[in-house]
């Protein structure tokens, strides 16, 4: 078959395009505040790209994604809340020097378990690293007795409920219902200012970049196309020999990774962390992201994160009171036109037409055609 | 009731209506303001006007006739609920300052955001009002979370918050005035009262599991224990949103304490209290007091469920005084016959009147002379009497308790003579 443009190539040029609009063009023209909106956005895109790789490739649907961003948010936000929590900075509680959520709960010494986040590399280290354990020990413990389907999104989703009671059960220990506030400096370097915001936004960039090289690599290798296969037929993989369950276990940590890494930037660009990003909403609009995006497609998943997040903030602003009809009616029209997300109508209405425009003929087959609805 | 409320049982039995109350206050809106510019601007108060320039030195948005100011509460989400009320009153009050002549002789323009009952959206919103529309203050939030979620913005852009909620105090900042009460203003006036005039020894304390309810019962507990030198029998938290109280019921049948005293929010409310009559235990003989109830929650509730319970709040919609009778009766007039008005409300509705004064007194929209302007300002029109800004921006206020009675309204049973000193750092309850 003739074909003007590799797959390589092109998920190469996707991904400059991608990079082109979030690293140049974005920063150009918005302003610093709306630009630390995209900011935020794109911490979200981190929880999508993982989902695409877990869902859309492995078909693992997990319904607790936001278990794993909250994590990784209130990793980063222990060590923040511990830099603004100095003994000058506190010094009208009883107990100075402890944040100020353990104060008003009558907790004079700061815990065991915060002690780590006194150190910068310890607590970038928790971020990747608590999430993934985590991740590991409840697919591990899953994968291992067969447990798939839709019982393992019910089970992630009651996890997302789990944590979300322990985390506002438990507010001496973590805040509680209002989170952990009042974030202010990183290694002593002020966070708040626009141009803190601003290099946050391409450290952010960057990383979501890596994140979508790194999960490209995955799907191109050898490794990737057992997750394929797997997910359209398990036993058969199971029966050619291969140890089913640590696949599924690899791929739904690198995604609890990322979503870490993602609820670290996110608040680092927002400034606090609260268990409302850790419960069954936030999960499950996180997986709306992807299924906008289309969930095969990781560039897809990130243009459809900021679609999703951009209508709600503009609609939001222009309809303080009408809002949410607006968005519902976005989700529902993408799912009954395209079902395959933004990704799948690219793929149906553009793609042919560059492919013809470099003198290929028809469309490239050499991509996975769009997976039948699991 | 600084909260994460889940009014679902209120809610689904208002959400029409309230709807439709928010669109017919929204028609009514732009008449209002025209009378109010037709009335009172061309003739005279242009004249008086100060120039914009000398009023404004930090880029505020305002102009020779108007200034911007913010309205930030959820009216989606599941505070939407709460916090429609506290619109209503906000935009009541600029309606009524703006047909009186604005603030300097500039009509009073507001631009409203939706937190959707989501703390990032606060932060995303507040930052938004103060750096994009420029706003000279913003009236808004309701639950601790949302005001802890923008406080760092307000200090950071240099705004004005008018907060409007009863709250745990523990908090002071130059970018906010406090219109409702801290903790200490609303527990221990009611204590008082109950031991005086019930005879009660013995409290058991219930609450939901957050910061508010929390830091409320430490300070009831320090005040029976310490101050009163009687005795707490229990001490109970649930989660927010929890509907078995059972359990907890039975433990206070087994304890026989004088007092209950509750603290429980939201769509909880309606769990407990119809648990509370279905196990027999009739409130006109128990003493109840509770610090988070108001005429809002009964509407949920149901007052043949809660009838006889005593409530300790600042305001009731049944204060019988002329700045309440107008106050009730212009919010009606406005939002519909069948509105009830709780004390967060009313509290709200200070937030515009208070800056209006402030404004005026500090002869300046400038953040840092209204912040440095606002102690001492006292405002003698407000339905709850009169109050005044305190040197910590927190309100000086009457505490007053009231007794639930069946169609919803409270009688009010005693208030305190003097206005109560606000304390957000209370020493001996810390």
């Amino acid at each position: 078959m003739t074909q003007a443009l590799s797959p390589r190539f092109k998920n190469l040029l996707g991904l400059l395009i991608l990079a082109v609009l979030l690293a140049v063009v974005l920063p150009l023209v918005l302003e610093p505040f709306r630009l630390n909106m995209v900011g935020k956005y794109l911490t979200y895109a981190f929880v999508a790209v993982g989902l695409v790789l877990c869902w859309g490739n492995a078909g693992i649907l997990s319904l607790g994604q936001g278990v794993f961003f909250g994590l990784g948010g209130y990793a980063m936000a222990m060590y923040l809340k511990l830099q603004s929590s100095t003994p000058e900075a506190t010094k009208i509680q009883s107990t100075p020097g402890i944040p100020d959520f353990m104060d008003w709960n009558q907790i004079t010494q700061l815990p065991f378990f915060w002690v780590p986040f006194k150190s910068l590399p310890l607590s970038i280290l928790a971020v990747v690293l608590v999430p993934s354990v985590f991740a590991f020990i409840i697919s591990y413990a899953m994968f291992r007795r067969r447990v798939g389907g839709v019982y393992f999104a019910i089970i992630t989703q009651a996890l997302a409920a789990i944590m979300t009671i322990l985390i506002v059960g438990q507010q001496g220990y973590t805040g509680g219902i209002n989170g952990i506030t009042d974030l202010r400096t990183l290694a002593g370097w002020d966070i708040r200012t626009d141009s803190a915001k601003t290099i946050l936004y391409f450290v952010n960039v960057a990383l979501l970049l890596g994140a979508i090289v790194l999960c490209q690599w995955v799907r191109g290798s050898k490794l990737g196309r057992i997750l394929v296969a797997m997910r359209d037929k398990e036993d058969r993989v199971r029966f050619s020999g291969y140890d089913v369950a640590s696949f599924k276990v690899f791929v739904f940590c690198l995604a609890a990774a990322l979503a870490g890494v993602g609820g670290a930037m996110f608040t680092l660009q927002v400034g606090f962390m609260s268990p409302s990003f850790v419960g069954i909403v936030p999960s499950i609009e996180m997986v709306i992201y992807t299924a906008v995006g289309g969930r095969l497609s990781l560039l897809g998943a990130v243009y459809g994160t900021l679609l999703v997040n951009w209508a709600k903030t503009s609609f939001s602003e222009s309809f303080p009171e009408l809002w949410l009809f607006g968005l519902g009616a976005l989700f529902i029209a993408v799912v009954l036109l395209f079902p395959n997300g933004l990704a799948g109508l690219y793929r149906s209405h553009v793609e042919p037409r560059i492919d013809a425009l470099f003198g290929g003929k028809g469309r490239s087959g050499s991509r996975p055609a769009p997976a039948p609805a699991e | 009731m600084s909260s994460d409320d889940k009014r679902l049982g209120q809610g689904l039995s208002q959400m029409n209506l309230g709807r439709r109350q928010i669109l017919k206050g929204l028609a009514a809106m732009p008449v209002a303001s025209a009378f109010g510019a037709s009335a009172f601007f061309p003739s005279s108060a242009f004249a008086q006007a100060p120039a914009t320039s000398a009023i404004n030195t930090t880029g505020l948005s305002v102009t020779d006739t108007e200034v911007t100011v913010g309205i930030l509460h959820s009216v989606t989400g599941t505070m939407a609920i709460s916090e429609t009320g506290s619109v209503q009153a906000e935009k009541l009050a600029i309606d009524q300052i703006n047909a009186a002549g604005g603030v300097l002789g500039r009509k009073i323009k507001y631009v409203q955001e939706d937190g959707a009952s989501d703390w990032p959206t606060f932060a995303e919103k507040a930052k938004k009002l103060l750096v994009q529309d420029k706003c000279a203050s913003v009236f808004g939030c309701w639950t601790s979370a949302s005001r802890k979620a923008v406080l760092p913005v307000f200090e950071q852009y240099n705004g004005m918050l008018y907060y409007p909620t009863f709250y745990e105090g523990l908090e002071q900042s130059k970018n906010v005035i406090y219109t409702g009460q801290e903790a200490t203003q609303q527990i221990i006036a009611g204590l008082n009262w109950v031991v005086q005039n019930r005879g009660a020894q013995s409290f058991y304390l219930l609450g939901s599991d957050y910061i508010w309810p929390r830091t409320s019962n430490k300070i009831a507990r320090k005040h029976i224990e310490n101050f009163l030198k009687l005795q707490v029998v229990g001490e109970e938290y649930f989660p927010l949103g929890h509907t078995q109280f059972n359990s907890a019921i039975n433990k206070i049948k087994l304890k026989k304490p004088d007092v209950i005293y509750a603290i429980i929010v939201g769509g909880s409310n309606v769990a407990f209290y119809k648990q509370l009559k279905a196990a027999g235990i009739d409130l006109s003989k128990q003493t109840l007091l509770t610090i988070s109830v108001t005429e809002d929650e009964i509407l949920g509730i149901g007052g043949e469920n809660i009838a006889g319970a005593l409530a300790c709040m600042k305001y009731f919609q049944s204060l019988d005084n002329p700045n309440n009778k107008a106050f009730v009766e212009a919010f009606k007039t406005a939002y519909g016959p069948n509105m009830v008005i709780g004390d967060v409300t009313q509290a709200a509705y200070l937030g515009p009147w208070l800056w209006k004064l402030t404004v005026e007194k500090a002869g300046s929209f400038d953040i840092d002379k209204v912040a440095a302007a606002s102690p001492g300002v006292a405002f003698d029109k407000a339905p709850e009497g009169y109050v005044r800004i305190h040197e910590n921006h927190h309100l000086w206020s009457k505490t007053r308790v009231g007794k639930a009675r069946p169609d919803g309204q409270f009688d009010v049973l005693y208030e305190t003579a003097e206005l109560v000193e606000p304390d957000p750092f209370p020493k001996g309850y810390q």
